[in-house]
């Protein structure tokens, strides 16, 4: 499959051409991302995972190195409309994304600011809805909406672009756990049914975890990039960098510890029951 | 406690008036206000306070509603209504003690000017009460298009009018949990002298606009990001469109005026 994302030796510092000597957010981003691939990218705060994610539809510009979406280079500014068009962005606070007073306009907003015509603006303002669920709602104010239901109107907003992919910067770390749990399947929708590339950037191991692929980052370099049953087997090194590890693969991993034959490479609570029973029986059978 | 404040206070039922098109509206409450400065007679009155009336029926919304409206003003009404009838000395005398002397025409410069002021406001208030505030911001829009050629910001005003309306409810329930903040620090807020509740009201105004300053960063960006480029090449999901009705609306406002212009000039 081609790469939809391509970034190369990526350094940035903000304030690059002023006198103070900032430091690096960026030291040397390496990263190739698939057509369709659920990459999930890990870090604690100040790992540069939401700074590396500016760079993705040209919020930000590279201090040095390239970042290329779709083939086009993110700092040609001529192209910057075509590149946010296809690499489209969501945000923590719901709140402060939307901007209308009425859900379906708000949707239409991107449509409105590129020109799209009437006839196919309702149509695309529709389906986006629909995608989400929110399409009983699309004459709702979104003071009226609760915390879940207002992102995934954000998360309409984007896909009515018809993007090819989407940048999700901590979308849920301001919801609630319901909340949480229906933009996540929203994002799992747009992935699986659409083929959309989707970037999730986040700090909940659990959302991690469903995804193709795990990228984490530290003091902005990336040191773990593999599927999800391999970073979180690294509990040790994950730890060190102060981010947890999902409560099954911890278990386990303690359970190792204390002398069982028990691989760390789980990260469902389906996988774990069988593997503690396989133990289980095992033992019987010792016995 | 905040959140019941509503800002143009509109009333979402279905009438005849709430169906207009919003820039018909606007048009024919200028044309409204027009008139009733036009006539000064008895009839001309009448015919103003016979179309305001027709118009609140159809309207479907409550009278009291309308009482609300121009209750606040009674004071300033009352004291400009005295003031006429005191210091305007034209035509016959009909009451003379000392220096208070009251004439036909300060009789009828007050009674006119009262009238006037609870059409007006009654009228006004039509408008707001009919329409949805982002209706009629877009609807404003619209009808200032022309002036795009004299370079006046039209699309930014009314993109401004439209974010503000937007953050109305959002910054109100900010502004709740601060002040609750702040109580469970020991604030003064509904309490203490005057002094001090002025005072403490800083603790809540900083933090507010900090936020909002905040709010207003991300949302540049997260429009940016939506390929957000100002008013040039924009298309609308609203679309507007006028209808029969609204001609007819309009052609009858016309009608009315007009009658007003007319008795004006041979009464």
């Amino acid at each position: 499959m081609d790469n939809i994302i391509e970034i190369r030796n990526l350094h940035f510092r903000y304030d690059a051409d002023g006198e103070s000597n900032t430091p690096e957010v960026l030291k040397g981003i390496n990263l190739d991302i698939k057509k369709g691939e659920f990459v999930a990218i890990l870090g604690h705060n100040g790992s540069g995972k939401s700074t590396l994610a500016k760079h993705l539809n040209g919020i930000l510009t590279a201090t040095s190195g390239t970042v290329t979406v779709d083939g086009i280079d993110t700092s040609d500014e001529s192209k910057l409309f075509q590149l946010r068009q296809r690499a489209g962005m969501v945000f923590q606070n719901p709140d402060n994304q939307i901007v209308s007073s009425i859900v379906e306009e708000d949707v239409a907003f991107a449509l409105e600011n590129l020109g799209v015509p009437y006839p196919e603006m309702r149509k695309r303002v529709d389906d986006a809805l629909k995608t989400v669920n929110m399409y009983d709602y699309r004459l709702h104010s979104p003071a009226q909406l609760s915390g879940g239901q207002k992102q995934r109107v954000a998360i309409a907003g984007i896909i009515a672009m018809r993007p090819e992919c989407i940048i999700l910067d901590e979308p849920t770390a301001m919801l609630d756990p319901q909340g949480r749990k229906e933009v996540i399947s929203a994002i799992r929708k747009l992935n699986r049914e659409y083929g959309i590339t989707i970037i999730l950037i986040t700090h909940y191991m659990d959302e991690a975890s469903g995804c193709d692929r795990v990228v984490v980052m530290d003091k902005g370099r990336i040191i773990l990039d593999d599927i999800p049953v391999k970073v979180f087997s690294q509990v040790e090194l994950l730890r060190k960098i102060g981010l947890d590890v999902p409560q099954v693969t911890e278990l386990c991993y303690s359970l190792r510890g204390a002398g069982l034959d028990i691989t760390p490479e789980i990260i469902s609570e389906e996988e774990c029951v069988k593997a503690l029973l396989k133990l289980f029986n095992e033992k019987e059978y010792l016995l | 406690m905040l959140k019941d404040i509503t800002i143009g206070q509109y009333f979402p039922i279905d009438s005849v008036i709430h169906r207009l098109d919003p820039r018909f509206k606007i048009v024919i409450t200028l044309i409204f206000i027009v008139m009733l400065f036009t006539g000064d007679s008895v009839i001309c009155m009448g015919i103003s306070t016979v179309y305001t009336i027709i118009a609140v029926i159809l309207s479907r919304i409550k009278l009291k509603m309308f009482v609300k409206s121009i209750r606040p003003l009674m004071p300033f009404l009352i004291i400009t209504a005295l003031l006429n009838l005191l210091f305007v000395s034209d035509g016959d005398v009909y009451f003379h003690w000392k220096f208070i002397k009251i004439t036909s025409d300060g009789v009828n410069v007050s009674v006119f000017m009262i009238i006037r002021i609870v059409l007006l406001i009654a009228g006004s208030s039509l408008l707001t009460y009919t329409t949805s505030p982002i209706t009629l911001t877009d609807a404003v829009e619209r009808l200032l298009i022309p002036l795009k050629r004299f370079k006046f910001p039209v699309h930014e005003l009314a993109m401004m009018m439209s974010i503000a309306l937007r953050f109305i409810p959002t910054l109100i329930e900010e502004t709740d949990k601060i002040i609750s903040a702040q109580k469970a620090r020991g604030a003064e807020i509904d309490t203490g002298s005057l002094k001090n509740r002025a005072k403490n009201m800083v603790s809540i105004l900083i933090p507010l606009f900090v936020s909002a300053f905040r709010r207003a960063d991300e949302l540049a960006t997260a429009m940016e990001c939506r390929c957000y480029n100002g008013g040039e090449g924009r298309t609308r999901l609203r679309q507007l469109k006028s209808a029969t009705r609204d001609y007819i609306a309009l052609s009858v406002t016309v009608i009315f005026f007009v009658c007003v212009i007319i008795l004006n000039i041979f009464i």
